[in-house]
């Protein structure tokens, strides 16, 4: 058996136990690095890794090896964000992730590729190449944290980090075929994560089975003294209650009347993952949907989520335009005019949308339509504990598809932005295989909760995944 | 032919001397700096991933500040960000507050107070030669370091009366212990606004004159007089930036402004909205120290001074404390009589004693010792012991005698005689030489 291919409680377990050897463990996954080469996964990787897991033995990580995107600075690999503006930056410091991960015994094995600057749903605007899909390397790994997602689906890591401002850990971890968590705003600490959109911005755990997402996010989450937007809430074990099942969760599906879903084989999907709910115990129902956002304090019914696209684009590309700011190139890093199309174009609408004359119109209506969507996830979680949906409208996209248009990402991100722009957490765990397709592509279900249920919604992706065939790592 | 009067408003900077700066643990110190960018982080350098977490005490005392102005406190507020590019600006947009102030609507004197708020100082441009080159050097000491904005109406109508407005709130913030203010140090910095308007007009003017770098106390009258006789002439009356000119004493233009700077500020997504509760609110102002007009009111009735020397010894707060120390101690060592608070007022007005090394009992005996030889004249004195000689003759014989205890009486009668007043020493020197006659 490939000791690469362990999930990440099973190589805990047996490195704990002396059953596997960190040198076997680490070997195997850099003979999948060097068998995934073209896949183009990792901008660097830490030649060091090994000597460091040795170190880390009797931790609680016990060494294991965690890609991490390339938006985390680590001290001592360049940190690029995928953008040839910060290409060769060394950080100065650490990331509240990475060094919560190295401090519990982890190693960060090598920083993945991603969108340039997480701008994007298809890790085809890194400026250092694209990255492809384990599955069907003629598709994309989906964006922006593709290279981690990459590298959780083809063994190139034990688990993954990476971060979601709208989708861009869900969407392309249902792309990859692996799980994928969004925390809630503020749960994890974005200190040393280039910020891209700061009022939207998390980082989260990325593996091959809840379980492995439950483990880490234990590593990662709390209260950070740097980051003024962590929340003082404690943080549960998330591993303790995650097999009790979801027996009596109220759980609604969502989206399903929304135009380009409605009867489609991907509803279909969603409609059997309600179905195998309720053959667990949940009580589950259809959420109806309203095309207009003034139906937002009904508690079932849920606003279309074309609106969010709107919202979203704004407070993203305002924020961008400012976070980018700072990239003058006069004490580090290179100049603007290493910056790529979609920065450009972001930071323009951005700078338009804040603009004297334009704020009103834009960037403050957009904030109250915002508003809108906050209160309409209130009212829902009052009937709800848990809301389902698809991660992304369909299974991933061909190479080239990002460049069809320039609000591709939105597209892509369209079901996850209401919810993100409501800072709530979500899952995506795999769904569906299409079984017409060639190769293994994969649907995920988007599995959210409310402010601070991380934990009731990991225990009910892990009843899923448990009584699913979608998941290959799982064995029944 | 004065048929016009200046309009004057008025934009101050006031840096906080608290220990570390507005967003980040380094350490605020600027001045004091033994090197360029010694007290840098990657929040106030801005680089990636860094992260700005206010400053309580900074917070605090900007509402203090607020509360002394006799602001209304924002019961809700926020950051705000303000996008520009310069290179000592090193996010690219400083941390300001925009549309909720902690502070509105205050009052100082007869000046109305638009707005207290909070921001975050940049880094310093210094232009230098090095190896032949012109080039420019960036120090991050200063980057983040936290500053109040304090902005008046434009009530100022006299150049006096942003001079002791000045003169007044720089007082107060030293009250407050929470800046040195100090203009030449650049801890308070100065920005006044002009513009003239014809007497009798009761609209504003439809441009002002904004200056920068009046870096001292002594140019701001300078400095205004100078602008507003240059605004004598109608062609000048238009909407711009200038900068005091030290050498010429003179305003030189900066640029002639169109139209506003757009800035594009928005919420900074990085610091979670504030809330401060009426509890909070009154629990700092309980905390406020009594400030220099109501500590002058309470001298003038507590002590029964006068106003022009409550006036000088409120003018900073060691100095009236020095005062009320001074008058604490009297009846301690049993002077209450004999010194009046008036007399203490007095003698530190006119002798400015070095408060760190004397001590108020060192400075009261002073007093006592000073004060005794210059009331009394010897004149006075001999005449009270030839009083009591007179009518004590059993002790003077006593005394004469032998019996020195008698001397002691005798003293004793002198004293009470004098009611109190004069030197020990002196009355027994002139008291053995009368009784030798």
């Amino acid at each position: 058996m490939k000791l690469n291919t362990l999930t990440l409680a099973q190589a805990i377990e047996k490195l704990k136990k002396k059953e596997i050897s960190l040198s076997e463990l680490y070997s195997d996954i850099q003979l999948a690095m060097e068998k995934n080469k073209d896949l183009n996964v990792y901008l660097k990787v830490d030649e060091d890794a090994v000597k460091k897991a040795h170190k880390k033995e009797n931790e609680m990580l016990a060494g294991v090896p965690i890609a991490v995107k390339d938006n985390f600075l680590t001290v001592g690999l360049p940190t690029t964000a995928a953008s040839n503006v910060l290409k060769g930056f060394m950080p100065p410091y650490e990331s509240t992730v990475t060094k919560k991960i190295q401090d519990a015994g982890g190693v960060v094995i090598g920083k993945t590729n991603m969108d340039a600057w997480a701008h994007g749903s298809s890790t085809e605007t890194s400026d250092f190449g694209l990255t492809k899909n384990p599955r069907d390397p003629k598709r994309l790994p989906g964006g922006s944290s593709g290279g981690s997602a990459a590298a959780v689906a083809a063994n190139m890591c034990i688990a993954a980090i990476g971060s979601e401002t709208a989708g861009s850990i869900r969407q392309p971890a249902a792309w990859c075929g692996v799980v994928g968590l969004k925390p809630t705003y503020g749960r994890i600490s974005r200190t040393g994560v280039v910020a891209m959109g700061s009022s939207l911005d998390c980082p989260g755990p990325m593996g091959k089975t809840v379980e492995d997402c439950a483990l880490l996010l234990n590593v990662i989450a709390g209260k950070d003294i740097y980051d003024a937007t962590t929340a003082d809430i404690p943080v549960p074990d998330f591993t303790k209650n995650l097999k009790k099942g979801a027996k009596g969760m109220r759980i609604g599906i969502c989206y399903m009347n929304y135009p380009g879903i409605v009867g489609t084989p991907m509803a279909e999907a969603v409609t059997r993952a309600g179905k195998i709910f309720e053959s667990l115990g949940a009580v589950v129902d259809q959420v109806s949907l309203s095309m207009s956002v003034s139906d937002h304090f009904k508690s079932n019914t849920i606003i279309a989520p074309n609106y969010a696209i709107g919202v979203y684009t704004i407070v993203q590309r305002a924020e961008v335009s400012s976070n980018l700011a700072r990239y003058d190139g006069i004490r580090y890093g290179n100049d603007r005019s290493f910056l790529g199309e979609e920065a450009k174009r972001r930071i323009m609408l951005g700078t338009f949308a804040l603009s004297k004359g334009y704020a009103d119109k834009y960037y403050l209506r957009a904030q109250q339509i915002r508003s809108l969507y906050i209160q309409n996830f209130r009212e829902l979680f009052k009937q709800y504990d848990l809301l389902i949906s698809l991660s992304s409208p369909g299974v991933a996209l061909p190479i080239g598809a990002s460049a069809e248009s320039p609000m591709f990402g939105e597209l892509q991100d369209l079901l996850l932005e209401p919810s993100s722009l409501a800072g709530l957490p979500g899952i995506s765990v795999p769904c569906f295989r299409d079984p017409s397709a060639e190769t293994d592509l994969y649907l995920g279900l988007n599995i959210m909760a409310n402010h601070w249920q991380e934990e009731k919604m990991l225990q009910a992706a892990y009843a899923f995944e448990q009584n699913t065939e979608w998941n290959s790592w799982i064995k029944k | 032919m004065n048929t016009y009067e200046p309009i004057i408003g008025l934009e101050i900077h006031v840096e906080l001397a608290t220990k570390s700066k507005m967003f980040c643990g380094c350490k605020n110190d600027p001045f004091f700096a033994s090197d360029p960018n010694i007290y840098t982080c990657p929040v106030c350098l801005g680089m990636p991933g860094g992260l700005p977490v206010p400053n309580k005490k900074a917070v605090e005392w900007c509402i203090l500040l607020g509360l002394a102005l006799n602001c209304r406190i924002a019961p809700e507020s926020k950051f705000d960000r303000k996008n520009y590019f310069y290179p000592d600006l090193p996010k690219g947009y400083q941390i300001t507050q925009y549309d909720q102030p902690f502070a509105t609507l205050g009052k100082l004197g007869n000046i109305r107070i638009r707005r207290v708020h909070m921001e975050e100082d940049t880094g310093k441009l210094i232009h230098a030669t090095v190896d032949g080159k012109r080039v420019s050097l960036i120090d991050f000491n200063r980057s983040g370091v936290p500053l109040v904005e304090i902005v008046t109406e434009p009530d100022f109508r006299t150049v006096e009366e942003v001079d002791s407005f000045l003169k007044k709130l720089q007082q107060i913030i030293r009250y407050l212990a929470i800046s040195g203010a100090d203009m030449e140090k650049g801890s308070m910095r100065l920005e006044p606004s002009i513009s003239l308007r014809r007497v009798g007009d009761t609209k504003l003017p439809d441009y002002r004159v904004e200056i920068k770098n009046i870096n001292s106390f002594r140019f701001v009258k300078k400095t205004l007089e100078a602008e507003i006789e240059r605004q004598q002439n109608p062609k000048e009356r238009y909407q711009a930036t200038r900068r005091y000119d030290e050498k010429t004493g003179t305003t030189l233009l900066m640029r002639a402004k169109e139209e506003a700077e757009d800035y594009r500020y928005f919420p900074e997504p990085d610091i979670p909205p504030m809330r401060f509760e009426k509890k909070y609110v009154g629990k700092l102002k309980s905390t406020l120290p009594e400030l220099p007009d109501a500590k002058k009111d309470r001298f003038i009735k507590t002590y029964n001074l006068n106003e022009q020397d409550s006036i000088l010894l409120v003018e900073t707060k060691v100095f009236a404390d020095y005062f009320e120390e001074c008058i604490k101690v009297t009846p301690k060592i049993g002077l209450v009589n004999e010194i009046s608070a008036k007399k203490i007022a007095n003698w530190l007005i006119n002798k400015r004693p070095d408060i760190e090394t004397v001590l108020p009992v060192q400075f009261i005996e002073e007093i006592r010792n000073a004060v005794t030889v210059v009331e009394l004249s010897s004149e006075e004195i001999t005449g009270a012991i030839n009083s009591v000689i007179e009518t004590k003759k059993q002790a003077v014989e006593d005394y004469r005698n032998g019996k020195e205890q008698a001397l002691m009486f005798l003293l004793g009668q002198v004293i009470k005689e004098l009611k109190g007043k004069g030197d020990k020493q002196i009355i027994i020197e002139l008291l053995r030489k009368e009784l030798k006659k």
